[in-house]
């Protein structure tokens, strides 16, 4: 098990590494740079070309990339040259925000699709079976820029219950009640596709196990139809829900994008978005892989919980 | 669940009471977070509206106008060959941080800027530095004097003081907090800086030893809020007193909310179409006439732009009072002319390659425009090609020059000077080989002549005189089709007094206050 652990983390090196060239690539190769991003209306060719070299941009693709690693080795990120400060402290600000509401998203979409796709399988074509998988079939079928945009619409501007946007009150606040407040419908919003998926799952894969002939026999022997669901049942769906789990970080991360933008949530999300459009490529560079660092964090945390449940897989 | 929806329930009755604003704390809806508080090292116009109230410089424009007036400086001599300037510096002012004002702090803020030899040159970089190109070196006379010796007469140098690249900053921060200068501003404004919290809030505070009389709010919050939608929303529910940049299809949504005083200002910025002089269809002037006068300018301004913006009559913006012709007429909306045009010129099923930004700053509504003017041409038997780039991609191209590209692009430019726009963009030498915006390769001598003139004067109605030819020449050349001249706005409560937009499309917030409800 801890060599498994050990080998997994030291999986994560060289899929960063692939990581970085790909995104230092990527950026390269789409037309427009900073400079010009920078100076707008008066780049004119030698404003541009004294500024890239101020950058440090005119040199080959190859000795950026060389030096963005030797200094990634000291630790050093580089500086944001749209942001003028270094690409770390930016990061480090932004990272917890992300976190915190994908953290969020992922517990709320956890508890209620499991809960949705346990009680669909349990009542299968039943009333609440049926209201269930509607109520999924909408989430999963809602845009949730769309939905983050009526939920603001109905209970931030009509109904006066939660702020429009930000992370905490602007004036005075900061307390965790306020930001509980600040986070309700970013969480939900992000929660509702995720949840669906997990539902669907669930409830499948519940189906399945309730007709193994393990469940016909822990209720011939007598064990009351609670145990059987927890004990029994779910227990071992879980160990297919689990990695979906995982995957669905992925999912959650990526949402957060837009998410956070509609929400003026202050996450690396929001910070990609608007460094890719300034062509600042440390930014993205750093940005990208934190959160490619946490996706593969916790998709190794998600198979180790997946081989706890059961020790037959992976190791 | 049920737990859950409890403590969400307990969470909504609590919170609202930490949202209450105080009646002397004023909220502005921004459209970015800034980059950088120093204003030697930003470009957007978003930066500069913060920047403009923690800092002065040596002179500012007059409120509502583009003219030059005293601040830092309480007057200046010019001297006869316009290339020395003397400032005369206001006694007693102080830096935020008791750093005192004085011509060697003048010296220090150029220095920084344009001598890359200076210790602190690498707390850059300076993109508007040139700016200043045309000063040779500055000097202390002495403490209340300083002078700019200037390598050519260059008349343009007090608006470009007045604009925040030539905002003075304190030397002593500089020095302290080096390339963090930028999240640590120190300067002499109506406000101090109090905090910065990335992608949340940047605070100012009153400087109540302000010179020119201490602001009556006490604190101005900018928020910076991306997304249109989420700005429009925040204003509705109360998160904002002041927005900027409102879309035109929220402006008729607030108007009818009610509640809210809309502010309109016409400013220097102008939206016109770039003709390539050098190949293809233009190349014959009544060409390009024909295309002025196909254009249907108002309809462009009342309906694609909802009224956002006027239309354009010149290349210098009729904001620039001064130097603006008033004479002149905008072409009339005449597809008879225009096809009359094109037969005399022998254009007989011209098709055109149009290039189109998809987006960019001052570009209003780039492809709904673009496709309007395809209209009005196809009227006139004009077949248009679009071509859409992004707009980093699309500045890229359009900039190297028009010639085995297209025949026409959309381009829009904001500006401080009359000077700025034609000098840059019209004459020969500024062709694109040349490191020129001249994209369309016009080039008429007499121009030519006229532009460096009015930049070598020190006569303001030499220059007003100067720029008025030009504007009568470039209008029968037509090297451009001018569009339209964007009107900029800003939304507040009704409980926001005392606001006002400039032509300068900068943000003074010194003389505002808030109604209590």
């Amino acid at each position: 098990m801890l060599s498994y652990t050990l080998r997994r983390l030291a999986m994560i090196v060289p899929v960063l590494f692939g990581i970085s060239v790909i995104v230092f690539l990527i950026m390269a190769l789409i037309p427009g740079d900073p400079a010009l991003a920078i100076l707008g209306s008066f780049a004119t060719p030698d404003n541009v070309a004294k500024l890239r070299q101020d950058l440090g941009l005119d040199r080959s693709l190859v000795e950026q990339y060389v030096v963005w690693l030797g200094n990634l080795a000291h630790g050093d990120f580089g500086r944001s040259y749209s942001l003028n400060r270094p690409v770390i402290d930016e990061v480090r600000e932004r990272l917890g925000p992300t976190l915190l509401l994908a953290g969020a998203s992922l517990l709320l979409c956890t508890v209620l699709g499991l809960a949705a796709g346990v009680v669909s399988a349990i009542r299968q074509y039943g009333w609440q079976d049926k209201i269930l998988t509607l109520l999924v079939l909408i989430g999963l079928s809602t845009p949730s820029f769309w939905l983050g945009l009526i939920l603001v619409l109905v209970f931030s501007v009509q109904l006066k219950w939660f702020p429009v946007s930000g992370m905490y009150a602007i004036y005075g606040g900061g307390d965790t009640l306020d930001l509980l407040w600040h986070l309700a419908l970013p969480a939900i919003t992000l929660a509702v596709v995720a949840t669906g998926v997990i539902a669907r799952l669930t409830r499948s894969t519940m189906l399945e196990v309730l007709r193994q002939d393990f469940v016909r026999t822990a209720r011939a022997k007598g064990l009351d139809e609670r145990t059987v669901i927890r004990k029994h049942a779910l227990r071992n769906a879980l160990v297919n829900i689990v990695p979906i789990i995982g995957i669905q970080t992925g999912f959650v991360l990526g949402g957060a994008v837009y998410i956070e933008t509609v929400f003026q949530w202050p996450g690396i999300g929001r910070m990609l978005v608007t460094a890719i459009s300034t062509r600042d490529i440390l930014l993205v560079q750093g940005g990208v892989l934190v959160v490619a660092a946490c996706y593969v964090l916790i998709n190794l945390a998600a198979d180790l919980v997946q081989h706890m449940l059961d020790p037959r897989i992976g190791t | 669940m049920v737990k859950a929806l409890v403590i969400l329930a307990a969470v909504t009755a609590a919170a609202p009471v930490a949202a209450q604003v105080p009646d002397d704390v004023l909220v502005v809806g921004q459209i970015a977070e800034p980059k950088s508080l120093d204003p030697h090292a930003v470009t957007a116009t978003n930066d500069f509206r913060i920047l403009m109230n923690l800092y002065d410089g040596l002179v500012r424009f007059k409120p509502g106008t583009l003219e030059v007036e005293p601040a830092l400086a309480t007057s200046w001599d010019v001297a006869e060959d316009g290339k020395t300037y003397t400032f005369h510096l206001r006694d007693r002012v102080k830096f935020h941080d008791d750093t005192p004002f004085d011509a060697s702090a003048v010296k220090y803020n150029f220095d920084r800027m344009l001598d890359d030899k200076h210790p602190r040159h690498d707390t850059g970089p300076f993109p508007l530095s040139f700016f200043f190109s045309a000063v040779e070196r500055t000097e202390v006379v002495d403490a209340q004097t300083v002078r700019f010796h200037l390598k050519e007469p260059y008349a343009p140098l007090l608006s470009n003081l007045a604009y925040p690249t030539g905002l003075m900053v304190s030397p002593t921060a500089i020095e302290a907090h080096g390339k963090d200068f930028g999240r640590h501003p120190t300067g002499t404004g109506a406000f101090k800086f109090a905090e910065w919290q990335s992608n949340t809030k940047v605070v100012l505070e009153r400087n109540a030893e302000y010179w020119n009389g201490a602001p009556k709010l006490q604190a101005v919050i900018f928020r910076p809020l991306t997304d249109a939608n989420t700005r429009l929303t925040e204003l509705l529910a109360g998160g904002l007193d002041l927005m900027v940049e409102v879309p035109p299809d929220a402006v008729d949504l607030l108007q009818k909310a009610g509640g809210f005083t809309l502010y309109e200002q016409a400013g220097p910025h102008l939206w016109f179409l770039i003709l390539n002089t050098r190949e293809g269809p233009f190349k014959d002037p009544r060409v390009r006439q024909a295309i002025n006068y196909a254009i249907d300018k108002r309809a462009l301004v009342d309906q694609v732009l909802q009224g956002t913006a006027t239309v354009a009559d010149s290349i210098v913006p009729a904001a620039f009072e001064w130097a603006h012709d008033e004479t002149i007429e905008p072409y009339p909306h005449n597809p008879e002319r225009a096809r009359q045009l094109l037969r005399e010129a022998g254009a007989e099923n011209v098709e055109l390659n149009f290039l189109v930004a998809e987006g960019g700053s001052g570009m209003l509504a780039p492809i709904p425009m673009a496709t309007a003017i395809q209209a009005d041409l196809a009227k006139i038997g004009i077949k248009v090609n679009i071509q859409t780039y992004e707009w980093n991609t699309y500045l890229g191209l359009v900039n190297q020059g028009l010639a085995g590209k297209a025949d026409m692009a959309e381009m829009a430019w904001m500006t401080n000077d009359p000077d700025t726009l034609p000098f840059l963009t019209l004459r020969t030498e500024a062709l694109p080989e040349n490191g020129g915006f001249n994209s369309g390769y016009y080039s008429n001598p007499e121009v030519d002549r006229l532009l460096l003139a009015a930049r070598q004067s020190t006569s303001r109605d030499e220059r007003a005189e100067l720029y008025k030819r030009v504007q009568r020449i470039v209008r029968e050349d037509a090297p451009w089709a001018v569009v339209a001249n964007w009107k900029q706005n800003a939304v507040t409560t009704e409980r926001v007094k005392g606001f006002e937009l400039q032509p300068s499309f900068l943000l003074n917030l010194a003389a505002v206050t808030k109604a209590g409800e």
